[in-house]
């Protein structure tokens, strides 16, 4: 789950990691509010989960509390990168002797955390790690140790890290890391770290992405759960308990159990010539309910022409999909999306008789994974052309 | 011959009194798996699963009257760690955790420590593993298969057995099925599978079936290079995958150029290694590199 800036400071600030002054705006009196509480020269910095928002324009200066009002509204509304700006952050503008990276991640290769540290701050990492490969440090630590000074002090000196600026840098980096691991973060990350002209360090940025799994730990992160960017459809299936759902720009609807059966499914949809407009994995063990809410939101989308359901029962049962697929139908009504229908594994055979028997004109049996997804592709293709 | 699990495995199963716990340690006692014990703190003296399996308060308990050397686990995601930890602990030298949702620190902590006791840890977040006529440990449905010549490793869980199905419907099982897990750090890789499956007089034939997200793949297929010589079948799921969406698993995700399908498949290739375009065909390859 990746936090906005200012989600991701609160984070920080939790964990006693020094960020600027500032709050959170979603319109333009409010920020020009917070300005006159900042006093001085403040930013305004679009609250948005993308890289790139200083180049589209994203964050500006402000000098009086009115101009922040000018700013916030100029800022509020934007499209950056498909991401629509909902708040901006007003912090109160410091000053900046110098500019560092740091960096703490889970490195499933390693299986180890991996911490990382640059005196090349405030630039994109990937690139300082293509092309200034001697100005990263990349560290691994042993989860079991956790962080020693030693750690530190490799981060820094491979990082090349200035000697006078090593106290504070090594301060911010080992808090840095208690939230890391405190907070159950997948990645915290400041880019950039600035020194301030009093010496002092400060995270001027703030990228946090925590793990969801993790969540039943931090009662408290529910606040900063925020659905809202998703697509409609994808919170729709979330409201729905259907977490698995991705939205794709395609026209074959695809429904699955199991997420590399379903990943697999897309695959020989776009093999047989379609475009798949989704994922959806309906996990182990779906019932009938859950399968009609699967097709619902997938009928929900205009775009898509056929549907191609993909079954291999292991816990999921054949008789229990037929039936969420009958459900479906009679609760939208009027269905004129083919539904083709591939079912084996744990109770197959009785699904398949179900089906049979409603006989229903728009679903379509299917005997093989190939098959399916050919008829499917097919049947989409026409209703494209008529 | 088997990897990792046959008739002889002495089975104890953690979570046996919940619901998924009961569910599938009856299925898989039906299929023949050794269930000697199950667990379940404040239930020890009780029996599960129709009457069938003694109840104890610890894995330690269960190892020290019953003799148990693998266990297996089903208690919910908060719990699964610790659970891990005690059943190394107790001894076991296989551990197999289906539970899903871990969350990725536990998991961090728990990799290392079990690696340094030297068992083996499948998943978590996996179907298990089948040794198909002899044992099943897990949620693999057993009677898609049947005993043969190919060792089956994967990520995934009904991709799996939509594998197994069809090779078997062409005539030919499997020696043992592990399915590894879908999470970002599981016990076990490729190559840990791929080393006993080479090992293993029983298995003439292997078939990896991975997915996007992270580089065991690509470091599986340099290990099969130089040190299997065995023919192996390769299958990769998730060409159409979008970059950054979390495909179902937590590991399948795509992050910048890293992780991709084409990247994995091309890295197989590279090596020499057959890569099926589907599940259908790399049944058909992996029958065919039977010879």
């Amino acid at each position: 789950m990746d936090l906005t800036e200012y989600q991701g400071k609160q984070v920080f600030r939790e964990f006693g990691i020094p960020v600027p002054d500032g709050k959170p705006a979603s319109g333009p009196a409010k920020a020009q509010q917070i300005a006159e509480k900042l006093g001085g020269t403040v930013v305004v910095k679009a609250q948005v989960k993308v890289g790139g928002r200083g180049k589209a324009g994203g964050v500006k200066l402000a000098k009086t509390p009115e101009e922040t009002a000018e700013v916030a509204k100029q800022i509020l509304g934007m499209d950056i990168k498909g991401h629509k700006v909902r708040q901006v952050l007003i912090e109160r503008a410091g000053d900046i002797a110098a500019e560092y990276y740091a960096s703490f991640m889970l490195d499933r290769g390693a299986k180890a955390y991996l911490g990382m540290c640059s005196a090349k701050g405030g630039m994109d990492i990937e690139q300082v790690a293509a092309e200034e490969p001697e100005y990263l440090a990349k560290v691994h630590i042993d989860p079991l140790v956790g962080i020693k000074q030693f750690h530190l002090n490799e981060m820094m000196s491979f990082g090349k890290i200035p000697r006078e600026h090593q106290k504070a840098v090594g301060g911010l980096l080992e808090k840095l890391y208690r939230c890391f691991v405190g907070a159950d973060a997948a990645l915290v990350e400041v880019n950039p770290l600035v020194i301030t002209s009093a010496g002092d360090a400060i995270a001027l940025d703030a990228k946090v992405s925590l793990d969801e799994n993790a969540l039943y730990r931090h009662p408290d992160f529910a606040k900063l759960v925020d659905n809202r960017d998703l697509p409609k459809q994808e919170r729709a299936a979330k409201d729905l308990g259907l977490g698995n759902f991705v939205a794709l720009d395609g026209y074959v609807g695809v429904i699955g159990n199991g997420a590399g059966l379903t990943m697999s499914t897309l695959d020989v949809v776009a093999e047989a010539g379609g475009k798949p407009a989704n994922f959806l994995d309906i996990g182990g063990g779906a019932n009938a309910e859950v399968m009609a809410n699967a097709i619902g939101v997938i009928l929900s989308d205009r775009k898509v022409k056929s549907l191609m359901v993909n079954i291999f029962g292991g816990i999921t049962r054949g008789d229990e999909v037929a039936k969420g697929i009958l459900a479906a139908i009679d609760k939208l009504g009027d269905v004129k999306v083919p539904i083709v229908v591939r079912l084996d594994g744990t109770n197959a055979v009785e699904g398949r008789e179900i089906l049979q028997k409603a006989n229903h004109p728009k679903i379509v049996p299917a005997a093989t994974m190939l098959d399916a997804a050919a008829k499917a592709v097919e049947l989409a293709k026409k209703r494209k052309a008529s | 011959m088997s990897v990792l699990l046959d008739k002889s495995t002495r089975v104890v199963v953690s979570g046996v009194t919940g619901s998924e716990g009961t569910f599938h340690t009856r299925r898989n006692i039906a299929y023949g798996t050794n269930v000697v014990a199950g667990v379940t703190p404040g239930k020890g003296g009780q029996r599960a699963v129709d009457d069938k399996v003694p109840v104890y308060d610890t894995v330690a308990e269960a190892v020290l009257k019953e003799d148990a050397n693998a266990s297996l686990i089903f208690v919910p995601a908060r719990f699964a760690a610790d659970s891990i930890v005690e059943a190394v602990d107790a001894g076991c030298s296989l551990v197999v955790c289906i539970t899903e949702g871990i969350p990725a620190r536990d998991m961090a902590e728990v990799y290392p420590y079990v690696r340094a006791k030297g068992a083996a840890l499948i998943g978590p977040n996996c179907p298990g593993l089948i040794s198909p006529g002899k044992a099943n440990m897990g949620i693999i449905p057993g009677e898609i298969t049947g005993p043969g010549p190919i060792g089956l490793i994967s990520r995934s869980g009904t991709l799996t057995y939509q594998v197994m199905y069809e090779m078997f419907s062409a005539g030919v099982g499997q020696s043992t099925c592990v399915g590894i897990g879908g999470d970002p750090i599981v016990g076990s890789n490729f190559i840990d599978m791929l080393a006993r499956f080479q090992a293993d007089p029983e298995t003439e034939a292997i078939v990896v079936i991975g997915e996007i997200g992270g580089d065991e793949e690509e470091k599986a297929a340099a290990y099969i290079s130089a040190n299997v010589t065995k023919p192996v079948t390769a299958y990769i799921a998730g060409f159409t995958a979008p970059e950054g969406k979390r495909m179902g698993h937590a590991g399948a995700i795509v992050s910048g150029s890293k992780g991709t399908a084409k990247a994995k498949k091309e890295t197989f290739e590279s090596y020499g290694i057959r890569v099926g375009t589907n599940p259908t065909e790399t049944a058909e390859l992996a029958v065919k590199s039977l010879g």
